[in-house]
């Protein structure tokens, strides 16, 4: 409760007005979508990626190159690696949204979400390639 | 930044202790959130002594028997006191309810601790101001909509399509569970909340409507449907026993399954 008027009640707007506001995005339906999805992708590849660190655990670079060029070992990291990232990506942007209603502060902050998600995605990708291709 | 705390003018402080009424055998302890817009005080908690032999057992027959014996300026909304207005909805030892259907006898502790709505501006004590709330309720056009020329009769709906809409036309709109959601506290302003959702989704089921597809348009943003994360607090507090959460859980299926 707050005995305070909400930040709007001096505008001259109708209450119905304020409601429909700028209307519908017609969005939101797919970032739902591949929140689900990824969700399920992340299911089904943690085993698989348990394991694969696990067989990776005490080893060095050169042990590691060798486990990650087989092509299904790089594979599943590279899946896990797109599915969670992109995952975070979409959870974090709900909670700036949530959070953050300073029109500017949160446009920053999407773009810093989405920099970030991009850089940390190609980095780990790249890792996985140079390994596996033993270059 | 999303605020975490109330704003200094509207923390209460403690207030004023009634005295107990005389001649009394049993009474139950009622602390009371007041708040007086000709003032310029922050809120305060009264508390008052209500004589359970002189009253009803419901919170609502409490607050009355306060209104009538001690403080004749107490102010809350009530009407129907059987569940069915919705008017006396008020937050009653930290749950969402109304005080019609709450008896006074089945709140723990000490105190019976009632408070406003959470999150709603208040209007004076108990009352809060819901114009935002009932706006996004007629934001959704709660009618049939229709453009096949009305029947000479009744608009037709098989026993199966009307069953449907059970859990959802229950609706009284007392706001207990928008009020209940974290999302709506910190976005009100976008978020329709599960009331209002509630009824959009009790429009899109309708057989017999015709808009279903520009009903899902109108909720189909990031803000007004999205901001629902599935919390519960809504079917939790809902003293008609309805589920807001499946019923927004249903708006999302049909907008995915249009899309995918």
């Amino acid at each position: 409760m707050t005995a305070q008027p909400p930040s709007g009640a001096k505008s001259m707007r109708t209450p119905l007005g304020r409601v429909r506001n700028l209307g519908s995005a017609h969005s939101g339906t797919t970032d739902f979508w591949r929140q689900r999805l990824t969700s399920v992708a992340m299911i089904l590849l943690i085993i698989p990626m348990v394991v694969v660190m696990m067989i990776l655990l005490g080893r060095n670079q050169a042990g590691a190159a060798q486990i990650l060029g087989s092509p299904p070992i790089a594979i599943i990291m590279l899946l896990f690696v797109v599915a969670s990232i992109w995952h975070m990506k979409i959870g974090m942007q709900v909670i700036i949204e949530d959070y953050v209603h300073d029109e500017k502060l949160k446009l920053a902050s999407i773009m810093a979400n989405n920099f970030f998600s991009a850089t940390l995605a190609l980095t780990a990708a790249y890792a996985i390639f140079k390994l596996s291709s033993g270059v | 930044m999303v605020k975490f705390a109330l704003p200094r003018n509207s923390k209460a402080t403690s207030g004023k202790t009634w005295p107990k009424p005389q001649g009394a055998t049993e009474t139950r302890e009622f602390k009371v959130y007041r708040w007086n817009p000709d003032d310029d005080e922050n809120p305060r908690i009264d508390t008052f002594h209500v004589d359970v032999h002189e009253c009803g057992p419901r919170v609502l027959d409490g607050l009355i028997w306060i209104k009538d014996h001690i403080d004749p300026t107490l102010t809350f909304r009530r009407s129907c006191r059987e569940g069915v207005c919705g008017s006396c909805a008020m937050n009653i030892n930290g749950q969402n309810t109304l005080a019609c259907t709450k008896s006074m006898h089945d709140v723990s502790g000490d105190a019976v601790k009632i408070n406003p709505l959470p999150h709603q501006p208040v209007v004076k004590d108990l009352v809060p101001d819901l114009t935002n709330f009932y706006a996004q309720y007629a934001s959704i056009e709660p009618w049939l909509k229709t453009t096949t020329p009305t029947p000479q009769k009744e608009w037709r709906q098989s026993r199966e399509d009307r069953a449907k809409l059970d859990g959802l036309y229950e609706c009284i709109l007392c706001a207990c569970c928008s009020t209940a959601c974290p999302s709506y506290w910190w976005n009100s302003d976008r978020f329709l909340g599960p009331a209002a959702l509630l009824q959009a989704a009790r429009w899109v089921t309708d057989s017999r409507d015709e808009a279903t597809g520009e009903r899902l348009d109108y909720l189909e943003d990031p803000f007004r449907l999205y901001r629902c994360h599935t919390i519960l607090n809504c079917t939790k507090a809902c003293p008609k026993s309805l589920n807001p959460a499946e019923a927004i859980a249903t708006l999302k299926l049909k907008l995915v399954e249009r899309q995918v």
